[in-house]
């Protein structure tokens, strides 16, 4: 019935942060939805934020957004040009049915401008839209500052940011605004509100893509094989998810380790990683963490298929193991140390290279056919090549996104499908063509970005 | 622990160890909690589930009265049955407690509601 029913030309504005997954999370979103979605990538300019994208209804638009964390807002695309005229007689050539109904007397309505790389005053604005055409947007409603009905949009783009802004913009957009995306989960999550964190500690804003790359959804069932304080695991839960994960760390798990905030002697009674999601009202979904070593597979019936494996692997298995040694001399340590195994196995020589082979092969045996397997990889960014990304017979890669760090490292956020159902003696394991962790010194090399270290509280 | 967890879970990891499931449940402390009821998820899960070890499960922390001992044919649609299910697969949480390896006896400690399933170097 309703315009929605047809295709049409949508306008995304994305946030200006982390545009080396924009890409990647729309797509995964899209075929979430089942929304078919054309892009032509090696056009895309990715430090544009203006994305203008053909779906085949508003409703796919409105999914999309129900679940987005990098695009701000969506528009029905209206008008496009590269000035203000060609824009003008782009909006002239527009569906006039599609248009009529937010032009009604009945209804109330208001023009926004907004301009990306260039600061415009109110005064400009107001020109702005007094210059509108105004034999096509025949706009019959009242103006309704606070509250309208409906929200038009002219956006005015200047360019990258930073780059010194062009007098006239070098593209101009009208639209109808939709709806927003997910932007305000990203304070909703804040970790310093957080009950449980440590210093690995995920921020909110990349574990939700993380959770839309994986592509979970109500009622999956989610593994983190390294779940630490459970801070993707939170992101799937939020999706819908049911969540299990396993830790190496007791000391952790059982929110004995060092509190991670400063001026916080011990971690309070309750801290657990389940308080994490009862903080959320999300304990319904919360079905287990455990002590375990996620290279021993066989803790899992071979039959367990996870719908996505979400995590943040160790960059080095002895970082734990000198922390245990350390905290060993603890008193509050005694206590355990009956449970408390003395030695460790992942005090043995893990290579880092290792610890993604493993997780993939774990991946291909148990994530469910179609079921997605996303996980950070830190690299040293002058090294760094292709051959370099581990691979498996059953796991297709689907996107592979940087995030610089530092100028020497970054970490990349891997996206594989499982594509291939796994065979036992098949000959089906994980492989890497060039070793990327060769050099031992790599670790020392690394360092994690520090976003969440003490000053957090300050 | 959760019995749904509980029936993913071998002690395979053991060197050794073929059999290593179900594993025994040697109760210390059960709780039942409240979790939302979603019959969707269970439909889901529940064709992946070792029936008979959730029935042994059950009966190990004493909460097998009134379980269904098979998995009811048209369970996505018996109500009854996925209400069962619901209890005892997310409600009933083992809060301390061990684990028993049915090959080797080797315990696994659950405290604070978290199974340790750490070896030592020589186990593995
Ligand atoms: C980068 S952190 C993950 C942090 C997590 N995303 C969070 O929200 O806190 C990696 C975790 O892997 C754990 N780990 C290290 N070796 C492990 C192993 N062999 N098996 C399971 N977990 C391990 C560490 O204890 C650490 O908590």
């Amino acid at each position: 019935m309703s315009a929605s029913s047809r295709t049409c030309r949508y306008l995304l504005y994305f946030a200006n942060e982390h545009i080396e997954f924009k890409i990647a999370e729309l797509k995964s979103l899209a075929s979430l939805y089942n929304i078919k979605l054309d892009l032509h990538e090696a056009c895309i300019d990715k430090k544009d934020p203006f994305l203008v994208v053909d779906l085949p209804s508003e409703d796919g638009a409105i999914q999309i957004m129900s679940r987005t964390l990098l695009v701000r807002s969506a528009y029905e695309l209206w008008g496009q040009g590269k000035s203000h005229e060609e824009m003008y007689r782009n909006l002239a050539a527009f569906h006039t049915d599609r248009m009529a109904p937010y032009f009604s007397a009945n209804t109330t309505f208001k023009i926004m401008v907004e301009s990306f790389n260039k600061t415009i005053t109110q005064k400009e604005k107001v020109q702005r839209i007094e210059e509108l055409p105004q034999d096509i947007l025949k706009f019959e409603g009242k103006v309704n500052l606070k509250n309208p009905v409906h929200i038009f949009t002219l956006m005015e783009y200047y360019g990258h940011v930073g780059t010194t802004p062009p007098d006239k913009p070098l593209a101009v957009y009208f639209g109808r605004w939709i709806c927003d995306g997910q932007r305000d989960k990203i304070s909703y999550f804040n970790l310093q509100k957080r009950h449980f964190i440590a210093n690995t500690t995920m921020d909110p804003g990349l574990s939700l893509i993380m959770s839309n790359l994986a592509r979970v959804k109500q009622n999956s069932l989610v593994f983190d094989p390294f779940v630490g304080t459970g801070s993707l695991l939170v992101s799937a839960a939020h999706h819908g998810a049911y969540i299990i994960g396993t830790d190496i760390d007791y000391l952790l798990l059982h929110a004995k380790s060092k509190p991670s905030r400063a001026r916080q002697k011990k971690r309070a009674s309750d801290e657990s990683v389940q308080a994490n999601f009862g903080q959320y009202r999300l304990e319904s979904q919360y079905l287990d963490v455990l002590v375990a070593d996620a290279s021993c597979h066989k803790l899992w019936r071979p039959m367990i298929h996870f719908d996505a494996i979400i995590t943040d692997p160790p960059y080095g298995i002895r970082e734990g193991a000198k922390r245990v040694g350390k905290d060993a001399e603890d008193e509050e340590k005694s206590s355990l140390q009956d449970e408390f195994p003395k030695r460790i196995p992942r005090l043995r020589d893990y290579h880092l290279s290792d610890i993604f082979l493993d997780l993939l092969d774990f991946s291909a045996k148990h994530l469910q056919m179609h079921g997605r397997l996303v996980y950070w990889l830190p690299v040293d960014r002058l090294d760094y090549k292709e051959e370099n990304l581990p691979s498996h017979p059953c796991l297709q890669l689907i996107a592979n996104c940087e995030q610089v760090l530092n100028s020497k490292v970054s970490r990349r956020l891997i996206t594989m499908e499982k594509v291939r159902e796994f065979q036992e003696n098949g000959g089906m394991t994980a492989r890497v063509e060039v070793d990327h962790y060769q050099d031992a010194t790599f670790r020392e090399r690394y360092f994690r970005p520090t976003n969440l270290t003490n000053d957090e509280d300050n | 622990m959760k019995l749904i967890t509980h029936n993913m879970l071998t002690s395979n990891i053991i060197k050794g160890v073929t059999k290593g499931y179900p594993l025994g449940i040697i109760p210390r402390k059960v709780e039942v909690k409240d979790v939302d009821y979603n019959p969707e998820f269970l439909a889901r899960m529940i064709p992946n589930m070792d029936w008979s070890a959730v029935c042994k499960a059950a009966k190990d922390v004493g909460h097998d009265e009134g379980l269904p001992k098979e998995i009811a044919p048209n369970f996505t649609e018996n109500d009854e049955f996925l209400k069962a299910a619901h209890h005892v697969l997310l409600e009933i949480d083992v809060v301390e407690g061990d684990l028993v390896c049915p090959e080797t006896g080797r315990k696994f400690p659950v405290s604070n509601g978290v199974p340790n399933m750490l070896l030592k170097e020589e186990e593995a």
